[in-house]
């Protein structure tokens, strides 16, 4: 009778489940799928693929080695795609570290609040999410435009005298992206903040920490997992990131997702994009794997 | 200059804005010492500000005005971090991210002390609350009688000039509350540091104190030695939160020296010996015990009242009467059952006399 109900307890679990999986499957993992296999063949004349198809792993040795290819001239450069690649994770690496030290006193900041306020700055952060994401870049760009809002407010208050380039460059890019994903910081370092308990800081004080010291050896080791899931949550898509770049770089910013953009658009090297795209999520996944085990390495030694 | 106080709160006020907008005095301007080395309580019933009173002595609040000093300093100025006390607090507050010598050495690590000291010490205090090996721990792998201990050991390792413990025993079972009640006194004996222990428990209160304040509404009421507040209540308030005490509103007839004739309407005199005072038509409380009362023993030269018991209560070491009288005024009287086959004094119904010397009650004006 036992085994019966959860034989078909076990079915029905799986009967709620397999919608969602079904789902999963089709529209994420079988691209994936054809992506993988575009990028062991050859490209077709005329962009797509050759057909039938030409198996082959010139896609992958081109982006560890940029001048193995028939149009690479005498000032190629082999470490090109690897420099963009490493440029990428840069930018992602700065990006992702203003968001956490920009978000975390801003979510303590919101947590600390009553309630009511609370909710509504909460509201706040989540906001910029209803209005389309090109929208607010586009804004942006106005904001830090040579004639924007920012340089005629330091030029009326004469703060300077000519406009700052802000726009079309690096900076430009990682104050793009800290203005997009900072949100994606904000919601778990919050929610992680909002259940600690404050009377540790209490305890810690009482115990003869100075609020800064408290704040390292108490405040900060138990919001770790809010701090950790803002990392994932913005460093991995800020690493492949193609539209702030080329909004905010106009062009002048290349990072692996424009550049794997760029495959699939006007360089019409579909096998390229989807070889770059695959090794993109390998290295990510890789780094990001090794980020935890670091820390939960790190935790493990403390004690 | 040495000082005979540990703590001193001087007409300490702490109000708060409530959520409606309103004013909250927490604390009603307080004073009281506190001497050093002494076992003392704040005992009062939940929001009368014991924990208010404890969160400025430790630095996490700061007075609205008053002023309050540890060991003769003003601490006005001191943050938290820099006070000489330590606090066990109501739900231990333990590190949870940290191992059991993590936590109780954190107070050493921060005044700098090094590694190997710290673990001696560390173990000498887990050795002190009887949890010796207990080190590698975590704060979650252990019961809350654990917890307690280790809380406890955490504050006691620093050698705090006074020690702040609010309602420690409140989260646990009754039977090791009694137990963790005996041992916390005699450890408070054997370190001779000064404790400072809010408690809501009259009879925890009694037990463990040299001296207690008897605190409502932000005010405290009575500060005394635990027999003082017993017997010598300041006011009704004191008298109904501690032990069980009978009331009986009357008149004063007048004074004779120190018997003081009281008119109970309807259920007859008594006299009542005091040190205070008293004008004929004054209306007054005759305050009572009932271990005090004797039921169907006239005192000589004493106060005996009849009535008619209402109802008989066995509780095993005693059996408890109640007694009406024509007024309208009741007593409980609380009879020993010394021999082992007494037979009930008394029975629902029944008409009987009730004794007490003119020593036994207290005259109580509010
Ligand atoms: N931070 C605060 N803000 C507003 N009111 C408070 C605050 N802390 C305590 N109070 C109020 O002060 C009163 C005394 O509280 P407390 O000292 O915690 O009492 P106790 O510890 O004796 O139960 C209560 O009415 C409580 O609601
Ligand atoms: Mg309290």
């Amino acid at each position: 009778m036992m085994k019966f109900f959860r034989r078909n307890e076990k079915r029905q679990l799986m009967g709620l489940i397999s919608p969602g999986a079904l789902w999963i499957l089709i529209f994420f993992n079988l691209p994936l799928l054809i992506m993988l296999f575009i990028s062991f063949v050859e490209r077709g004349r005329a962009g797509g693929i050759q057909i039938p198809p030409v198996y082959t792993i010139e896609n992958y040795r081109l982006f560890f080695n940029a001048c193995a290819t028939e149009f690479a001239g005498p000032a190629c450069n082999p470490w090109l795609y690897l420099s963009i690649f490493g440029h990428s994770v840069r930018i992602g690496v700065i990006v992702t570290f203003w968001c956490i030290v920009v978000g975390y006193p801003l979510s303590y900041f919101i947590a600390k609040q009553k309630p009511i306020l609370r909710d509504a700055l909460m509201v706040l952060v989540i906001i910029p999410f209803w209005t389309n994401f090109l929208v607010r870049t586009y804004a942006l760009k106005q904001v830090l435009a040579s004639e924007g809002l920012l340089n005629s407010l330091l030029n009326t208050l004469q703060l300077i005298n000519q406009p700052l380039e802000m726009l079309f460059n690096e900076f430009g890019v990682v104050v793009g992206l800290i203005y997009g994903y900072l949100p994606f910081a904000i919601l778990p370092m919050y929610t992680s903040i909002e259940k600690f308990d404050h009377t540790l800081m209490e305890a810690a004080a009482d115990l003869g920490a100075s609020p800064r010291r408290a704040f390292w050896r108490v405040m900060l080791p138990m919001t770790l997992p809010g701090v950790i899931a803002a990392f994932v949550l913005v460093f991995v898509p800020v690493v492949g990131a193609f539209v702030t770049p080329d909004i905010m770089g106009g062009g002048k910013v290349e990072m692996i997702g424009t550049l794997i953009n760029r495959q699939f658009g006007v360089a019409r090297n579909w096998p390229f994009g989807s070889g770059m795209s695959m090794i993109l999520m390998v290295l990510v996944m890789i780094g990001v794997i090794a980020y935890f085990r670091s820390g939960s390495e790190r935790e493990r030694s403390a004690l | 200059m040495a000082n005979e106080f540990a703590v001193e709160m001087q007409d300490v006020l702490k109000q708060f804005v409530t959520p409606e907008g309103g004013i909250l005095s927490a604390v009603d301007h307080v004073t009281m010492q506190i001497k050093d080395g002494e076992f003392f309580s704040l005992l009062g019933p939940s929001g009368c500000g014991k924990t208010t009173s404890l969160r400025m002595i430790a630095g996490f609040e700061l007075p609205t005005s008053g002023k309050i000093m540890i060991k003769g300093n003003e601490m006005s100025q001191v943050s938290a971090h820099q006070r000489p006390v330590n606090t066990v607090f109501q739900q231990y507050a333990l590190f949870p991210h940290m191992t059991v010598e993590q936590n109780i050495g954190f107070g050493l690590e921060m005044k700098g002390v090094g590694k190997a000291e710290r673990s001696a010490r560390v173990s000498e205090a887990l050795e002190m609350v009887r949890l010796p090996g207990m080190e590698m721990r975590r704060a979650k792998q252990l019961s809350g009688g654990q917890q307690q201990r280790i809380a406890l050991a955490r504050a006691l390792v620093n050698k705090p000039e006074v020690l702040l413990l609010d309602e420690p025993l409140g989260a646990l079972d009754l039977k090791l509350r009694k137990e963790m009640q005996l041992e916390l006194k005699t450890l408070q004996r054997e370190v001779g540091i000064t404790f400072i222990y809010v408690t809501h428990d009259q009879e925890e209160a009694l037990t463990m104190s040299d001296r207690i304040a008897v605190m409502s509404k932000g005010k405290a009421l009575q500060v005394g030695k635990p027999e003082e507040i017993y017997e010598r209540p300041a006011n009704k308030f004191v008298a109904d939160f501690i032990g069980e005490t009978n009331f009986m509103d009357g008149i004063v007839k007048g004074q004779n020296g120190k018997v003081v004739v009281v008119d109970l309407p309807g259920s007859g005199e008594v006299r009542v010996e005091s040190s205070r005072t008293f004008t004929s038509g004054q209306q007054v409380s005759v305050a009572v015990r009932p271990e005090k009362l004797r039921l169907n023993h006239e005192i000589e030269g004493g106060n005996n009242l009849k009535g008619r018991v209402e109802d008989v209560i066995y509780i095993g070491t005693d059996t408890h009467y109640g007694v009406r009288f024509p007024g309208g005024h009741k007593l409980r009287v609380r009879e020993q059952n010394i021999k082992q086959s007494q037979k009930e004094l008394a029975r629902a119904d029944d008409e009987v006399t009730v004794g007490f010397s003119t020593t036994s009650p207290r005259l109580l004006t509010e």
